[in-house]
Protein backbone atom coordinates (compact mmCIF):
# COMPACT_ATOMS: atom_id res chain seq x y z
CA UNK A 1 0.00 0.00 0.00
CA UNK A 2 1.33 3.42 -0.94
CA UNK A 3 1.37 6.00 1.79
CA UNK A 4 0.42 9.63 1.21
CA UNK A 5 4.02 10.81 1.67
CA UNK A 6 5.21 8.05 -0.72
CA UNK A 7 2.87 9.29 -3.43
CA UNK A 8 4.00 12.86 -2.87
CA UNK A 9 7.63 11.76 -3.15
CA UNK A 10 6.86 9.85 -6.37
CA UNK A 11 5.15 12.93 -7.81
CA UNK A 12 8.08 15.09 -6.78
CA UNK A 13 10.48 12.95 -8.82
CA UNK A 14 8.22 11.75 -11.61
CA UNK A 15 6.47 14.99 -12.57
CA UNK A 16 9.60 16.80 -13.80
CA UNK A 17 10.69 13.70 -15.74
CA UNK A 18 7.21 13.41 -17.29
CA UNK A 19 7.25 17.10 -18.24
CA UNK A 20 10.72 16.78 -19.71
CA UNK A 21 9.65 13.71 -21.71
CA UNK A 22 6.55 15.50 -22.99
CA UNK A 23 8.66 18.50 -24.00
CA UNK A 24 11.18 16.31 -25.86
CA UNK A 25 8.38 14.46 -27.67
CA UNK A 26 6.67 17.72 -28.62
CA UNK A 27 9.89 19.17 -30.00
CA UNK A 28 10.72 15.98 -31.90
CA UNK A 29 7.23 16.03 -33.39
CA UNK A 30 7.77 19.66 -34.41
CA UNK A 31 11.15 18.83 -35.96
CA UNK A 32 9.59 15.93 -37.88
CA UNK A 33 6.80 18.18 -39.17
CA UNK A 34 9.38 20.80 -40.21
CA UNK A 35 11.52 18.25 -42.10
CA UNK A 36 8.42 16.85 -43.79
CA UNK A 37 7.45 20.41 -44.82
CA UNK A 38 10.91 21.07 -46.29
CA UNK A 39 10.81 17.79 -48.24
CA UNK A 40 7.38 18.70 -49.63
CA UNK A 41 8.73 22.10 -50.67
CA UNK A 42 11.60 20.35 -52.53
CA UNK A 43 9.13 17.99 -54.19
CA UNK A 44 6.90 20.85 -55.38
CA UNK A 45 9.88 22.97 -56.45
CA UNK A 46 10.76 20.53 -59.22
CA UNK A 47 7.17 19.88 -60.32
CA UNK A 48 5.28 21.96 -62.87
CA UNK A 49 3.59 24.38 -63.13
CA UNK A 50 6.47 26.82 -62.64
CA UNK A 51 4.98 30.17 -61.77
CA UNK A 52 7.96 32.43 -62.58
CA UNK A 53 5.98 35.60 -61.89
CA UNK A 54 5.67 34.58 -58.23
CA UNK A 55 9.42 33.88 -58.04
CA UNK A 56 10.24 37.35 -59.37
CA UNK A 57 7.71 39.00 -57.05
CA UNK A 58 9.32 37.32 -54.06
CA UNK A 59 12.85 38.08 -55.27
CA UNK A 60 11.81 41.72 -55.46
CA UNK A 61 10.31 41.61 -51.97
CA UNK A 62 13.08 39.69 -50.20
CA UNK A 63 15.98 41.05 -52.23
CA UNK A 64 15.33 44.54 -53.58
CA UNK A 65 13.32 45.72 -50.63
CA UNK A 66 16.11 44.68 -48.22
CA UNK A 67 18.86 46.53 -50.08
CA UNK A 68 18.51 49.85 -48.27
CA UNK A 69 18.68 48.36 -44.78
CA UNK A 70 21.61 46.14 -45.84
CA UNK A 71 23.47 49.16 -47.26
CA UNK A 72 22.87 51.11 -44.08
CA UNK A 73 23.92 48.37 -41.66
CA UNK A 74 26.80 47.21 -43.90
CA UNK A 75 28.40 50.63 -44.18
CA UNK A 76 28.19 51.38 -40.46
CA UNK A 77 29.41 47.90 -39.50
CA UNK A 78 32.48 48.37 -41.72
CA UNK A 79 33.13 51.82 -40.28
CA UNK A 80 32.82 50.65 -36.67
CA UNK A 81 35.01 47.62 -37.37
CA UNK A 82 37.72 49.89 -38.79
CA UNK A 83 37.66 52.10 -35.70
CA UNK A 84 37.72 49.21 -33.23
CA UNK A 85 40.52 47.27 -34.92
CA UNK A 86 42.56 50.42 -35.51
CA UNK A 87 42.75 51.40 -31.83
CA UNK A 88 43.48 47.82 -30.78
CA UNK A 89 46.10 47.22 -33.48
CA UNK A 90 47.79 50.55 -32.89
CA UNK A 91 48.85 49.31 -29.45
CA UNK A 92 50.98 46.62 -31.09
CA UNK A 93 51.89 48.72 -34.13
CA UNK A 94 50.04 46.69 -36.74
CA UNK A 95 47.47 49.35 -37.66
CA UNK A 96 48.25 48.75 -41.34
CA UNK A 97 46.32 45.46 -41.00
CA UNK A 98 43.00 47.19 -40.32
CA UNK A 99 41.92 46.70 -43.95
CA UNK A 100 42.42 42.94 -44.26
CA UNK A 101 41.17 42.16 -40.76
CA UNK A 102 37.97 44.12 -41.32
CA UNK A 103 37.53 42.63 -44.78
CA UNK A 104 38.09 39.05 -43.58
CA UNK A 105 35.74 39.45 -40.64
CA UNK A 106 33.10 40.92 -42.90
CA UNK A 107 33.53 38.31 -45.62
CA UNK A 108 33.54 35.23 -43.42
CA UNK A 109 31.23 36.21 -40.58
CA UNK A 110 29.64 39.60 -40.30
CA UNK A 111 28.25 39.97 -43.81
CA UNK A 112 26.42 36.59 -43.97
CA UNK A 113 25.38 36.53 -40.30
CA UNK A 114 24.17 40.13 -40.03
CA UNK A 115 22.44 39.93 -43.42
CA UNK A 116 20.82 36.69 -42.23
CA UNK A 117 19.59 38.34 -39.04
CA UNK A 118 18.29 41.37 -40.97
CA UNK A 119 16.42 39.20 -43.51
CA UNK A 120 15.06 36.91 -40.76
CA UNK A 121 13.67 39.97 -38.99
CA UNK A 122 12.30 41.64 -42.09
CA UNK A 123 11.39 39.11 -44.77
CA UNK A 124 11.11 35.97 -42.59
CA UNK A 125 8.60 37.70 -40.32
CA UNK A 126 6.68 39.04 -43.31
CA UNK A 127 6.48 35.55 -44.86
CA UNK A 128 4.95 34.13 -41.68
CA UNK A 129 2.53 37.04 -41.31
CA UNK A 130 1.41 36.89 -44.96
CA UNK A 131 0.86 33.12 -45.08
CA UNK A 132 -0.51 33.05 -41.53
CA UNK A 133 -3.15 35.66 -42.24
CA UNK A 134 -4.06 33.83 -45.46
CA UNK A 135 -4.43 30.66 -43.40
CA UNK A 136 -6.76 32.14 -40.80
CA UNK A 137 -8.93 33.82 -43.45
CA UNK A 138 -9.27 30.54 -45.40
CA UNK A 139 -7.35 31.87 -48.42
CA UNK A 140 -5.00 28.88 -48.18
CA UNK A 141 -8.05 26.57 -48.15
CA UNK A 142 -9.39 28.44 -51.19
CA UNK A 143 -6.18 27.61 -53.08
CA UNK A 144 -6.43 23.95 -52.10
CA UNK A 145 -10.10 23.76 -53.11
CA UNK A 146 -9.15 25.12 -56.54
CA UNK A 147 -6.66 22.26 -56.82
CA UNK A 148 -3.59 24.45 -56.31
CA UNK A 149 -0.95 23.11 -53.94
CA UNK A 150 -0.54 25.82 -51.33
CA UNK A 151 3.07 24.83 -50.52
CA UNK A 152 4.01 25.12 -54.18
CA UNK A 153 2.16 28.40 -54.61
CA UNK A 154 3.08 30.15 -51.37
CA UNK A 155 6.14 28.52 -49.82
CA UNK A 156 8.34 27.49 -52.75
CA UNK A 157 8.73 30.98 -54.33
CA UNK A 158 9.52 32.50 -50.92
CA UNK A 159 12.11 29.84 -50.01
CA UNK A 160 13.67 30.19 -53.46
CA UNK A 161 13.78 33.99 -53.21
CA UNK A 162 15.37 33.92 -49.75
CA UNK A 163 17.97 31.33 -50.86
CA UNK A 164 18.94 33.37 -53.93
CA UNK A 165 18.69 36.83 -52.38
CA UNK A 166 20.69 36.29 -49.23
CA UNK A 167 24.10 35.67 -50.85
CA UNK A 168 23.51 38.69 -53.10
CA UNK A 169 22.58 40.87 -50.14
CA UNK A 170 25.55 39.49 -48.23
CA UNK A 171 27.84 40.45 -51.14
CA UNK A 172 26.40 43.98 -51.07
CA UNK A 173 26.94 44.10 -47.30
CA UNK A 174 30.54 42.97 -47.78
CA UNK A 175 31.22 45.54 -50.48
CA UNK A 176 29.68 48.50 -48.69
CA UNK A 177 31.25 47.42 -45.39
CA UNK A 178 34.67 47.49 -47.01
CA UNK A 179 33.96 50.88 -48.54
CA UNK A 180 33.02 52.17 -45.07
CA UNK A 181 36.12 50.64 -43.53
CA UNK A 182 38.33 52.09 -46.30
CA UNK A 183 36.90 55.60 -45.84
CA UNK A 184 37.27 55.55 -42.06
CA UNK A 185 40.71 53.90 -42.22
CA UNK A 186 42.27 56.14 -44.86
CA UNK A 187 40.42 59.45 -44.41
CA UNK A 188 39.81 59.62 -40.65
CA UNK A 189 42.50 57.36 -39.19
CA UNK A 190 45.24 58.36 -41.63
CA UNK A 191 46.23 54.87 -42.78
CA UNK A 192 48.10 55.17 -46.06
CA UNK A 193 45.79 54.30 -48.97
CA UNK A 194 48.41 52.28 -50.83
CA UNK A 195 49.31 50.24 -47.73
CA UNK A 196 45.62 49.66 -46.94
CA UNK A 197 44.96 48.29 -50.40
CA UNK A 198 48.17 46.28 -50.74
CA UNK A 199 47.62 44.57 -47.36
CA UNK A 200 44.04 43.86 -48.37
CA UNK A 201 45.31 42.19 -51.55
CA UNK A 202 47.89 40.15 -49.63
CA UNK A 203 45.59 38.70 -46.97
CA UNK A 204 42.22 38.43 -48.62
CA UNK A 205 41.47 35.50 -50.96
CA UNK A 206 38.53 34.48 -53.08
CA UNK A 207 37.95 31.44 -50.86
CA UNK A 208 37.18 33.82 -47.96
CA UNK A 209 34.42 35.41 -49.99
CA UNK A 210 33.11 31.99 -51.06
CA UNK A 211 32.89 30.92 -47.44
CA UNK A 212 30.61 33.84 -46.64
CA UNK A 213 28.46 33.36 -49.73
CA UNK A 214 27.94 29.65 -49.06
CA UNK A 215 26.90 30.45 -45.51
CA UNK A 216 24.54 33.17 -46.70
CA UNK A 217 22.91 30.78 -49.17
CA UNK A 218 22.27 28.26 -46.40
CA UNK A 219 20.95 30.97 -44.05
CA UNK A 220 18.59 32.18 -46.79
CA UNK A 221 17.25 28.68 -47.29
CA UNK A 222 16.71 28.22 -43.54
CA UNK A 223 15.02 31.61 -43.14
CA UNK A 224 12.70 30.86 -46.08
CA UNK A 225 11.78 27.44 -44.71
CA UNK A 226 11.24 28.68 -41.15
CA UNK A 227 9.26 31.75 -42.25
CA UNK A 228 6.88 29.77 -44.44
CA UNK A 229 6.61 26.78 -42.07
CA UNK A 230 5.43 28.95 -39.18
CA UNK A 231 3.02 30.70 -41.55
CA UNK A 232 1.36 27.41 -42.47
CA UNK A 233 1.14 26.42 -38.81
CA UNK A 234 -0.67 29.53 -37.64
CA UNK A 235 -3.90 28.84 -35.77
CA UNK A 236 -6.36 30.87 -33.72
CA UNK A 237 -6.80 34.08 -35.68
CA UNK A 238 -4.88 37.31 -35.30
CA UNK A 239 -3.31 36.23 -32.00
CA UNK A 240 -1.96 33.14 -33.73
CA UNK A 241 -0.48 35.23 -36.55
CA UNK A 242 1.34 37.35 -33.95
CA UNK A 243 2.65 34.28 -32.13
CA UNK A 244 3.70 32.60 -35.37
CA UNK A 245 5.56 35.70 -36.53
CA UNK A 246 7.33 35.97 -33.20
CA UNK A 247 8.37 32.30 -33.30
CA UNK A 248 9.53 32.65 -36.89
CA UNK A 249 11.85 35.57 -36.10
CA UNK A 250 13.23 33.93 -32.96
CA UNK A 251 13.87 30.58 -34.63
CA UNK A 252 15.19 32.20 -37.80
CA UNK A 253 17.79 34.15 -35.84
CA UNK A 254 18.69 31.23 -33.59
CA UNK A 255 19.17 28.95 -36.59
CA UNK A 256 21.41 31.51 -38.32
CA UNK A 257 23.65 31.69 -35.26
CA UNK A 258 23.72 27.95 -34.53
CA UNK A 259 24.24 26.85 -38.12
CA UNK A 260 26.96 29.49 -38.48
CA UNK A 261 29.14 27.56 -36.03
CA UNK A 262 28.66 24.21 -37.77
CA UNK A 263 29.09 25.70 -41.25
CA UNK A 264 32.26 27.48 -40.17
CA UNK A 265 33.76 24.32 -38.70
CA UNK A 266 32.91 22.47 -41.93
CA UNK A 267 33.88 25.11 -44.49
CA UNK A 268 37.17 25.97 -42.82
CA UNK A 269 38.39 22.47 -43.73
CA UNK A 270 37.26 22.42 -47.34
CA UNK A 271 37.96 25.99 -48.50
CA UNK B 1 -34.13 8.52 -45.52
CA UNK B 2 -33.84 9.52 -49.16
CA UNK B 3 -31.83 7.69 -51.80
CA UNK B 4 -31.38 8.80 -55.38
CA UNK B 5 -30.41 7.13 -58.63
CA UNK B 6 -27.23 8.49 -60.15
CA UNK B 7 -26.55 10.99 -57.35
CA UNK B 8 -23.89 13.72 -57.58
CA UNK B 9 -22.43 12.59 -54.25
CA UNK B 10 -22.86 9.19 -52.59
CA UNK B 11 -21.59 8.72 -49.04
CA UNK B 12 -21.35 5.19 -47.68
CA UNK B 13 -20.55 4.26 -44.07
CA UNK B 14 -18.37 7.34 -43.69
CA UNK B 15 -16.62 7.41 -40.33
CA UNK B 16 -14.01 9.89 -39.17
CA UNK B 17 -12.31 9.73 -35.81
CA UNK B 18 -9.68 12.02 -34.32
CA UNK B 19 -7.83 10.12 -31.58
CA UNK B 20 -10.73 8.84 -29.44
CA UNK B 21 -13.27 11.33 -30.74
CA UNK B 22 -15.69 10.21 -33.46
CA UNK B 23 -16.80 13.18 -35.56
CA UNK B 24 -18.62 11.33 -38.35
CA UNK B 25 -20.23 8.07 -37.39
CA UNK B 26 -21.05 5.79 -40.32
CA UNK B 27 -22.85 8.31 -42.55
CA UNK B 28 -24.94 7.01 -45.44
CA UNK B 29 -26.68 9.38 -47.79
CA UNK B 30 -26.94 10.64 -51.37
CA UNK B 31 -26.94 14.18 -52.69
CA UNK B 32 -28.99 14.45 -55.89
CA UNK B 33 -27.76 16.08 -59.10
CA UNK B 34 -28.99 19.50 -60.12
CA UNK B 35 -30.69 20.27 -56.81
CA UNK B 36 -30.00 22.40 -53.75
CA UNK B 37 -29.34 20.24 -50.71
CA UNK B 38 -28.67 21.77 -47.31
CA UNK B 39 -26.96 20.03 -44.42
CA UNK B 40 -28.26 21.53 -41.22
CA UNK B 41 -26.91 20.97 -37.76
CA UNK B 42 -25.68 22.42 -34.51
CA UNK B 43 -22.16 23.80 -34.19
CA UNK B 44 -19.71 20.91 -33.77
CA UNK B 45 -22.09 18.41 -35.40
CA UNK B 46 -19.45 17.54 -38.02
CA UNK B 47 -20.73 19.67 -40.94
CA UNK B 48 -17.36 21.20 -41.86
CA UNK B 49 -15.60 17.84 -41.49
CA UNK B 50 -18.15 16.34 -43.88
CA UNK B 51 -17.54 19.15 -46.36
CA UNK B 52 -13.77 18.57 -46.24
CA UNK B 53 -14.34 14.87 -46.95
CA UNK B 54 -16.52 15.68 -49.95
CA UNK B 55 -13.73 17.91 -51.26
CA UNK B 56 -11.12 15.21 -50.63
CA UNK B 57 -9.23 17.51 -48.24
CA UNK B 58 -9.64 14.92 -45.48
CA UNK B 59 -9.39 11.15 -45.69
CA UNK B 60 -12.07 9.05 -43.99
CA UNK B 61 -11.15 6.63 -41.21
CA UNK B 62 -13.48 4.19 -42.94
CA UNK B 63 -16.20 4.22 -45.58
CA UNK B 64 -16.26 5.78 -49.02
CA UNK B 65 -17.32 8.90 -50.89
CA UNK B 66 -18.30 8.80 -54.55
CA UNK B 67 -18.45 12.16 -56.29
CA UNK B 68 -19.72 12.31 -59.88
CA UNK B 69 -19.34 8.52 -60.01
CA UNK B 70 -15.69 8.56 -58.89
CA UNK B 71 -14.54 6.93 -55.68
CA UNK B 72 -12.35 9.60 -54.08
CA UNK B 73 -10.25 7.02 -52.25
CA UNK B 74 -9.10 5.60 -55.61
CA UNK B 75 -7.64 8.92 -56.75
CA UNK B 76 -4.03 9.74 -55.98
CA UNK B 77 -3.00 13.20 -54.77
CA UNK B 78 -2.50 14.69 -58.22
CA UNK B 79 -5.76 13.20 -59.54
CA UNK B 80 -7.61 14.55 -56.49
CA UNK B 81 -6.27 18.04 -57.16
CA UNK B 82 -7.44 17.86 -60.74
CA UNK B 83 -10.76 16.40 -59.70
CA UNK B 84 -11.30 19.28 -57.26
CA UNK B 85 -11.77 21.57 -60.25
CA UNK B 86 -15.27 20.08 -60.49
CA UNK B 87 -16.05 21.96 -57.28
CA UNK B 88 -16.69 25.60 -56.63
CA UNK B 89 -16.80 26.79 -53.07
CA UNK B 90 -18.12 29.88 -51.37
CA UNK B 91 -16.36 30.18 -48.03
CA UNK B 92 -17.89 31.51 -44.84
CA UNK B 93 -16.05 34.83 -45.16
CA UNK B 94 -15.54 34.58 -48.95
CA UNK B 95 -11.75 33.92 -48.61
CA UNK B 96 -10.87 36.39 -51.34
CA UNK B 97 -7.15 36.91 -51.95
CA UNK B 98 -6.61 40.21 -50.23
CA UNK B 99 -3.78 41.39 -52.48
CA UNK B 100 -5.94 41.03 -55.62
CA UNK B 101 -8.83 43.21 -56.81
CA UNK B 102 -12.34 41.80 -57.22
CA UNK B 103 -11.70 41.30 -60.94
CA UNK B 104 -8.30 39.67 -60.37
CA UNK B 105 -9.84 37.31 -57.81
CA UNK B 106 -12.37 36.10 -60.37
CA UNK B 107 -9.68 35.91 -63.05
CA UNK B 108 -7.38 33.86 -60.80
CA UNK B 109 -8.77 30.35 -61.53
CA UNK B 110 -9.16 31.19 -65.22
CA UNK B 111 -5.50 32.24 -65.47
CA UNK B 112 -4.39 29.13 -63.57
CA UNK B 113 -6.42 26.52 -65.38
CA UNK B 114 -7.46 27.76 -68.80
CA UNK B 115 -5.64 28.79 -71.95
CA UNK B 116 -7.92 31.78 -72.49
CA UNK B 117 -6.31 35.00 -73.64
CA UNK B 118 -6.08 38.00 -71.30
CA UNK B 119 -8.88 39.80 -73.15
CA UNK B 120 -11.20 36.79 -73.09
CA UNK B 121 -10.58 36.38 -69.36
CA UNK B 122 -11.34 40.04 -68.83
CA UNK B 123 -14.65 39.81 -70.70
CA UNK B 124 -15.65 36.65 -68.85
CA UNK B 125 -14.77 38.12 -65.44
CA UNK B 126 -16.77 41.30 -66.08
CA UNK B 127 -19.75 39.16 -67.10
CA UNK B 128 -19.41 36.94 -64.02
CA UNK B 129 -19.17 39.89 -61.67
CA UNK B 130 -22.17 41.55 -63.24
CA UNK B 131 -24.15 38.30 -63.05
CA UNK B 132 -23.75 38.38 -59.25
CA UNK B 133 -24.66 42.07 -59.08
CA UNK B 134 -21.24 43.70 -58.76
CA UNK B 135 -21.19 46.98 -60.67
CA UNK B 136 -18.18 47.84 -62.89
CA UNK B 137 -17.19 50.65 -60.51
CA UNK B 138 -16.29 48.02 -57.90
CA UNK B 139 -14.43 45.63 -60.19
CA UNK B 140 -11.03 47.12 -59.41
CA UNK B 141 -11.57 47.44 -55.67
CA UNK B 142 -9.60 45.34 -53.20
CA UNK B 143 -11.56 42.98 -50.92
CA UNK B 144 -10.86 45.28 -47.96
CA UNK B 145 -12.77 48.04 -49.80
CA UNK B 146 -15.87 45.87 -50.31
CA UNK B 147 -18.76 45.21 -47.91
CA UNK B 148 -19.38 41.72 -46.49
CA UNK B 149 -22.21 41.08 -48.96
CA UNK B 150 -20.14 42.25 -51.92
CA UNK B 151 -17.24 40.03 -50.88
CA UNK B 152 -19.62 37.07 -50.83
CA UNK B 153 -20.80 37.93 -54.34
CA UNK B 154 -17.26 38.21 -55.64
CA UNK B 155 -16.44 34.91 -53.90
CA UNK B 156 -19.40 33.34 -55.67
CA UNK B 157 -18.29 34.75 -59.05
CA UNK B 158 -14.80 33.31 -58.48
CA UNK B 159 -16.25 29.93 -57.50
CA UNK B 160 -18.36 29.88 -60.67
CA UNK B 161 -15.53 30.93 -63.00
CA UNK B 162 -14.59 27.37 -64.00
CA UNK B 163 -18.25 26.30 -64.32
CA UNK B 164 -18.13 23.70 -61.55
CA UNK B 165 -20.34 20.63 -61.45
CA UNK B 166 -20.84 20.97 -57.71
CA UNK B 167 -21.14 24.25 -55.85
CA UNK B 168 -20.45 24.14 -52.11
CA UNK B 169 -21.53 26.89 -49.71
CA UNK B 170 -20.03 26.93 -46.22
CA UNK B 171 -22.41 28.86 -43.98
CA UNK B 172 -22.92 31.48 -46.70
CA UNK B 173 -24.92 33.95 -44.61
CA UNK B 174 -22.98 33.90 -41.36
CA UNK B 175 -22.17 37.41 -40.15
CA UNK B 176 -24.44 39.20 -42.63
CA UNK B 177 -27.32 41.54 -41.86
CA UNK B 178 -30.88 40.28 -42.65
CA UNK B 179 -31.18 42.16 -45.94
CA UNK B 180 -27.80 40.96 -47.23
CA UNK B 181 -28.63 37.46 -45.98
CA UNK B 182 -31.80 37.53 -48.08
CA UNK B 183 -29.86 38.79 -51.08
CA UNK B 184 -27.18 36.05 -50.77
CA UNK B 185 -29.88 33.39 -50.46
CA UNK B 186 -31.62 34.71 -53.57
CA UNK B 187 -28.29 34.64 -55.35
CA UNK B 188 -27.79 30.97 -54.43
CA UNK B 189 -31.19 30.13 -55.93
CA UNK B 190 -30.67 32.21 -59.09
CA UNK B 191 -27.18 30.71 -59.56
CA UNK B 192 -28.64 27.23 -59.29
CA UNK B 193 -31.45 28.12 -61.72
CA UNK B 194 -29.02 29.64 -64.26
CA UNK B 195 -26.94 26.46 -64.22
CA UNK B 196 -29.84 24.02 -64.25
CA UNK B 197 -29.27 23.02 -67.86
CA UNK B 198 -25.88 21.56 -66.94
CA UNK B 199 -27.29 20.05 -63.73
CA UNK B 200 -25.05 21.95 -61.32
CA UNK B 201 -25.50 20.53 -57.82
CA UNK B 202 -25.54 22.89 -54.83
CA UNK B 203 -24.63 21.76 -51.30
CA UNK B 204 -25.10 24.22 -48.46
CA UNK B 205 -23.77 23.87 -44.93
CA UNK B 206 -25.89 25.98 -42.65
CA UNK B 207 -27.66 26.39 -39.33
CA UNK B 208 -30.12 28.96 -40.62
CA UNK B 209 -33.43 27.03 -40.66
CA UNK B 210 -35.64 29.72 -42.21
CA UNK B 211 -33.33 30.37 -45.13
CA UNK B 212 -32.75 26.65 -45.62
CA UNK B 213 -36.43 25.90 -45.94
CA UNK B 214 -36.88 28.80 -48.35
CA UNK B 215 -34.10 27.97 -50.80
CA UNK B 216 -33.42 24.20 -50.55
CA UNK B 217 -34.87 21.25 -52.40
CA UNK B 218 -33.69 18.74 -49.78
CA UNK B 219 -32.55 19.07 -46.18
CA UNK B 220 -30.39 16.71 -44.14
CA UNK B 221 -29.98 17.13 -40.41
CA UNK B 222 -26.61 16.16 -38.96
CA UNK B 223 -26.28 15.51 -35.26
CA UNK B 224 -23.17 14.20 -33.50
CA UNK B 225 -21.82 12.65 -36.67
CA UNK B 226 -25.07 11.06 -37.83
CA UNK B 227 -27.69 12.07 -40.38
CA UNK B 228 -30.77 11.83 -38.21
CA UNK B 229 -33.23 13.18 -40.78
CA UNK B 230 -33.19 13.68 -44.55
CA UNK B 231 -36.29 14.95 -46.28
CA UNK B 232 -37.58 17.19 -49.05
CA UNK B 233 -37.55 20.78 -47.80
CA UNK B 234 -41.35 21.04 -47.73
CA UNK B 235 -41.57 17.92 -45.53
CA UNK B 236 -38.76 18.89 -43.20
CA UNK B 237 -40.79 21.08 -40.75
CA UNK B 238 -43.17 18.14 -40.27
CA UNK B 239 -40.44 15.70 -39.28
CA UNK B 240 -41.24 13.48 -36.33
CA UNK B 241 -37.66 13.70 -35.10
CA UNK B 242 -37.57 15.58 -31.79
CA UNK B 243 -34.17 17.15 -32.42
CA UNK B 244 -35.34 18.47 -35.77
CA UNK B 245 -38.52 19.83 -34.19
CA UNK B 246 -36.45 21.58 -31.51
CA UNK B 247 -34.17 23.03 -34.17
CA UNK B 248 -37.02 24.17 -36.44
CA UNK B 249 -39.04 25.69 -33.61
CA UNK B 250 -36.16 27.54 -31.96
Amino acid sequence: MTTKSGTALQNFFLKPIESLGAMVLENLEGLGAFISFVLKAFFWFVRPPFRFRLYFEQLYFVGNKSIFIVLLSGSFTGMVMAYQTYFGFKLISVDSLVGPVTALTLAKELAPVLTGLIVAGRAGAAMTAQIGSMKVTEQVDALEVMGINSIQYLAVPRIFAATISLPMLSAIFLFIGNVGSYIVGTKFLSIDEAIYLSKLGSFMFLSDIWQGLIKATFFGFMIGCIGTYFGFNVTKGAEGVGKGTNLSVVWGMIMVLISDYFLTSFLIHIL
Amino acid sequence: MLHFDNPAIRIENLTKTFDDHTVLNGLNFDIPRGKITTILGFSGAGKSTLLKHILGLMQPTSGSIHVLDKDLSELNNVEQREFRRNFGMLFQYAALFDSLSALENVAFPLKEFTTLKEEEINVKCHALLESVGIQPISHDKLPSELSGGMRKRVGLARALALEPQIMLYDEPTTGLDPITTHMVNDLIVSTSDRNKDRQMTSVIISHDVKATLRISDFVAFLDRGNIVEYLAAEDFPHSSNELVQDFVNL
